[in-house]
């Protein structure tokens, strides 16, 4: 076994040697550096280390350190990770001591700016915690402040009102002037917030700033944009770009997506697994489940693994031992800046030799000689400190600003990006796309049942989002294809209407579903879908936007006897996808995209429900109670762990050949030309949508295969024209959840900035293997008790669904399913785009 | 907990300046209705009597200036927040001289002076909200985005974001702090979009308060360590619906009375 020897730079200067085993995960190294600082409350905490491009880059627990570091230079770092929001609220003062070692950091190094005063106030109470009450007869005490640095700035002017400040502190202990330290430093707007540099898609420099909050844009340091989090429904990174896909505001009707280049696909990989692990500790209740359950991912299956800031709340809470002793100096730094000056000696705290006399303000504290400060006494000090701060304002104006403060700020951050990196060739650049292209093909159509259409080689798809701005840009992803699947979204929609009647019955299989056992479910349902898509003719009666069709009855028959063939292809994909998983998951920085959803609530914005979305707070409540990963996104299932969660058994079959794919070629021109027909049919009818809540039976029928409740379920109801969205369930009042799921898809969406439409239709004109983009969600929301924060909403949403199926045309539709107060549900649909080949745009809504 | 960002802090002193008799044919005006130089003189002496008398304020007055006829809007001077004052760089290039004797007096307030400087800055204060933790600034026909971001340079502490003001002279034209977490919004159009984008852009959450017209929604907040929370507000016969509007908002607001109107 081979031993490393790791140097790990600790947040006081020091160094921290220790062994390691070669192949040791970075969890290893991080635990043995945390037993030596003696600290548990480790989750805000990580290691980072310099990439070869001299990128500060976060040390990933899970992995293997050798494989990260790619360097032989066993070189680490020791800082805070996430910043918590609110430091008095964590349990132990060592923990906050930490905190405040970093923050004394990025205060000095102008990471984290702040104004002349403030600067001032931190430092003074930086020399409290760390040397004790003033020493009046210290004799020269603005020597001493002058060797430490506070500021980026600091002058003679900042030390001496930070030796002002300094004596008005007198009696604090060290614990309190830390506690302090961290009020006032918490809430200077850039704290916690980390920078990347960024182009908006107009090529002008902005930085994008991740924090606990979500995402932040600023241009020239003034803030130009915010995305929190319950905004964004998806993360993603595609080479140097980087997409966040909005939900829709109030008076938007679709989501957008922005997006921004950065310098290179390092940066942006970089951007967005700090996205990714901000997101996942500030907002989850738990991390996502661990990635190798996904076996749909292209890209980057990275995932935060450690624990949120709710576990780690939580598990802080159980801290049970006696406040460890630990040498609050930062004596080690102080000596070292020192270097054989007059070492001062650390008064002990509340000596009593207390001069302030000539300090009206300090006189309320003349009498502490007890180290034992009330808080309330604290908090008297601190205001004699405001009055303190107004006698220093005859003091000279702050020296003038400091242009290049936000650089400094880069350069120590993680983010900071070479020139050098600039130059990706464009060989390279096409080789990537390439590549990814290729994973595209060979995963997603294998691993979704989607392969049945197969994508054209040359993928002239290309999705365009007009750059995500303008509000009405609504973000359908259009593919290029040839045909028009429109009917396949109908069909599906219809499906989605939920039937209060039968719901009561299956509510608790499908809500089981959602939990665990849903996995396999969902899973089931990924691979059948294209069967489902066929075998489901709209069903008249049904509620839907568009497709009611009569006709479908036949066109049905039809397509049930190829269900079963096509039920068999299913599977067998099924079985190849986890060995190609494999293979491709053979890591690699060949990661050229990834994504990432937030969350599910998120979709809900899909309702256009103005009081859910007024009701962010209450809303990230709720999102927060569930469980994240149900939801299955098949088009954009990369990023979706839960859902693709397989059977251990079922993984194992894997050894089928992905090759599969010739017969399910065949098979699907079958289809398609299947789909053709029923869309002619649907398309006449389109225009009447119906609801006959009643007779809508809301079956899924699944592949036998899919063994599973929902099966059960769907065949009890079945019925012929139901269609078996994989979309599990209507909600009824009952535990929360959410689900959000969409059917197969050939995985060709990518919004691309730079194309645009007319782009598109030359190449929508090619007569090739038709591209079949179709994405479902549907969320089913259920509140479970109404109590407590309910303010009495009007409706509870149950299911929400938007529809979007990618070909000629392209069709958008939102279903909303309320329950409304007499337990009535209601299902509305909220908007319905319709894209034609010609890029003709339809706007319903209804 | 007294930090440095204490929110509003408290309101000891009030700057006002006097209206100049050019104001009626030379300022600067967005309508052509006549001004009634008398009346003017009549409100402010109005204004200031409240400040002084009902409200405890040390008032500073600036003599008027004839040569500049908008001298008496000194909001758009200065911004000042904690113990800096900024001074401004008005957009109107006939303003620019309105800064000196602002300069002065502040500088005998004990503040830090910071100066814009950058000739191709410009910064109206009118286009400042500070709502108590963080900046708003109208990107608007006087303010540009190089005043925004040194006022962002200014008072580093704070989240300093732009809002682009379409229609109207200023940002406040439409807004104001009615309280802390209180934004008092107009409610046209353009108004209730700008405050859309606050809320978008912060990480805090504020209440609003809307009123009929825009113009009422100026109003000025204060917190008097002897009074608590007062709020200035237009008078009922000038806008009643608007004032009607802030009185309850003010009953429910706080708890002790702060209604202080200008006649």
């Amino acid at each position: 076994m081979k031993l490393v020897v790791c140097h790990v730079t600790l947040l006081d200067g020091t160094d921290f040697t220790c062994e390691v085993e070669k192949r040791a995960k970075g969890q290893y190294l991080f635990f043995k550096v945390c037993e030596h600082l003696n600290l548990l409350e480790k989750d805000y905490f990580g290691l980072t280390y310099k990439d070869n491009h001299d990128q500060k880059c976060w040390l990933d627990p899970t992995k293997e350190i050798k494989r990260q570091i790619r360097s032989n230079n066993w070189q680490f770092a020791f800082n805070v990770k996430f910043y918590p929001p609110d430091p008095s609220l964590l349990t132990e003062d060592i923990t906050r001591y930490l905190l405040c070692l970093q923050l004394r950091e990025d205060v000095a190094s102008g990471r984290l700016p702040c104004s002349f005063v403030t600067h001032a106030l931190l430092g003074s109470y930086t020399l409290q915690a760390e040397i004790g009450d003033y020493e009046p007869d210290q004799p020269r005490p603005l020597d001493f402040i002058s060797q430490l640095t506070f500021a980026p700035n600091q002058n003679k002017e900042m030390e001496e009102k930070i030796l002002e400040l300094y004596k008005s502190h007198r009696g604090m202990t060290p614990a309190q002037a830390d506690t302090q330290f961290l009020e006032n430093a918490k809430k200077l707007s850039m704290y916690g917030v980390d920078l990347h540099h960024a182009k908006d898609s107009e090529g002008v420099d902005i930085m994008l700033g991740v924090c606990a909050n979500g995402l932040l844009v600023y241009k020239d340091r003034l803030r130009i944009n915010r995305f929190a989090w319950p905004k964004i429904l998806k993360i993603s990174y595609k080479r140097n770009n980087f997409y966040i896909k909005i939900r829709p505001g109030e008076t938007e009707q679709f989501e957008s997506t922005v997006g921004f280049k950065l310098e290179n696909h390092r940066a942006a990989k970089r951007l967005w697994k700090v996205c990714v692990e901000n997101h996942s500790f500030f907002r989850l209740n738990a991390p996502e489940p661990p990635t190798k359950a996904r076996f749909l991912t292209l890209g980057s299956k990275f995932r935060y693994s450690g624990r949120t800031q709710a576990q780690t709340r939580m598990a802080s809470s159980l801290i049970d031992r006696p406040a460890p002793s630990f040498e609050r100096t930062s004596s080690k730094r102080i000596s070292r800046s020192l270097d054989g000056a007059p070492m001062i000696s650390i008064t002990e705290a509340g000596r009593e030799s207390a001069e302030n006399g000539r300090e009206p303000h300090l006189e309320l504290h003349s009498d502490s000689k007890d180290h034992d400060k009330t808080q309330e006494e604290v908090l008297k000090h601190q205001a004699s400190i405001s009055q303190l701060k107004r006698s220093f304002m005859e003091a000279p104006p702050p020296s003038p600003p400091q242009p290049n403060q936000w650089e400094k700020r880069l350069t120590s951050s993680p983010a900071t990006i070479r020139l050098q990196q600039q130059q990706v060739s464009l060989a390279e650049e096409i080789a990537s796309v390439l590549f990814s292209r290729h994973t595209d093909i060979g995963l997603d159509s294998t691993a979704k049942a989607a392969c049945i259409f197969p994508e054209p080689p040359l993928d002239a798809v290309k999705t365009t989002s007009s750059a995500a701005t303008s509000s009405s840009a609504a973000v359908c992803s259009f593919s290029a294809p040839q045909r028009p699947l429109a009917t396949l979204s109908t069909a599906l929609s219809a499906t989605e209407v939920s039937v209060p009647q039968t719901e009561a019955a299956t509510a608790d299989n499908a809500i089981s579903d959602t939990k665990e056992p849903a996995k396999t479910t969902e899973v089931e349902i990924e691979e059948t879908v294209v069967v489902q898509e066929i075998s489901r003719a709209p069903k008249p009666g049904l509620v839907t936007v568009a497709a009611s069709t009569p006709a479908a009855p036949s066109a049905e028959q039809e397509m049930r006897e190829q269900e079963v063939e096509v039920q068999e292809e299913a599977v067998v994909v099924e079985e190849a996808k986890p060995r190609k998983e494999e293979s491709i998951s053979s890591e690699s920085e060949s990661e050229e995209e990834a994504e990432y959803h937030p969350y599910l609530p998120v979709s809900i914005s899909h309702t256009q429900i103005p009081e859910e979305k007024e009701e962010e707070e209450e809303q990230e409540k709720q999102e927060e109670d569930k469980t994240p990963e149900l939801q299955v996104l098949a088009s954009d299932a990369s990023s979706l762990p839960a859902e693709v969660i397989q059977p251990a058994e079922e993984t194992r079959r894997e050894e089928v050949e992905s090759k599969k794919e010739d017969n399910t070629e065949t098979e699907k021109t079958t289809n398609a030309e299947e789909e053709k027909e029923v869309e002619r049919e649907t398309e006449e009818s389109t225009d009447d949508p119906m609801v006959t809540p009643d007779e809508a039976p809301n079956g899924l029928t699944l592949p036998e295969e899919g063994v599973t409740v929902m099966d059960a379920r769907a065949e009890e109801e079945e019925e012929p024209k139901m269609n078996g969205e994989p979309s599990l369930t209507e909600a009824e009042p009952l535990p929360q959840v959410i689900c959000c799921s969409e059917p197969p898809v050939v995985k060709t969406e990518m919004v691309t900035i730079s194309d645009t439409f007319a782009a598109q239709k030359t190449e929508i004109a090619t007569k090739e293997v038709p591209i079949v983009h179709t994405e479902t969600k549907t969320i089913t929301y259920e509140a479970a008790q109404l109590d407590g924060n309910g303010d009495g909403e009007p409706g509870v949403l149950m299911t929400a669904q938007t529809i979007t199926s990618e070909s000629l045309c392209t069709t958008t539709t939102t279903h909303i399913t309320k329950t409304l107060k007499g337990g009535l549900s209601e299902t509305r649909i909220e908007k319905r785009i319709v894209i034609t080949g010609d890029c003709d745009i339809d706007h319903d809504q209804s | 907990m007294a930090g440095l960002m204490a929110g509003f802090g408290h309101y000891t002193h009030a700057v006002v300046r006097g209206i100049p008799a050019s104001l009626a044919k030379e300022a600067l005006r967005s309508s052509q209705t006549e001004v009634d130089l008398a009346k003017a003189v009549k409100e402010q002496e109005a204004y200031v009597e409240v400040l002084r008398t009902r409200l405890g304020l040390e008032v500073v007055e600036l003599p008027a200036d004839e040569s500049l006829p908008d001298c008496v809007f000194v909001e758009d001077a200065a911004v000042v927040c904690g113990d800096t004052a900024l001074i401004t760089r008005p957009g109107a290039e006939s303003r620019r001289g309105e800064t000196e004797a602002m300069k002065g007096a502040l500088k005998d307030l004990n503040l830090n002076i910071v100066e814009m400087t950058d000739e191709n800055a410009t910064l109206d204060g009118g286009d400042v909200l500070f709502t108590g933790r963080e900046f708003f600034v109208g990107l608007s026909k006087r303010t540009n985005q190089r005043g925004a971001e040194i006022l962002a340079d200014a008072f580093k502490d704070y989240a300093v974001s732009t809002v682009p003001v379409l229609e109207g002279l200023h940002l406040k034209s439409f807004c104001s702090m009615g309280g802390p977490g209180l934004i008092v919004i107009g409610s046209s159009e353009p108004a209730q979009k700008a405050l859309k984008i606050m809320q978008q852009m912060s990480d805090h959450r504020y209440d609003k308060l809307t009123v009929p017209d825009d113009l009422a929604a100026n109003c000025i907040y204060m917190n008097l360590p002897s009074k608590g929370h007062v709020l200035l507000h237009c008078t009922a016969e000038e806008f009643p619906e608007s004032a009607k509007e802030s009185l309850n908002a003010c009953s429910s607001q706080f708890a002790s009375p702060c209604r202080v109107f200008i006649s």
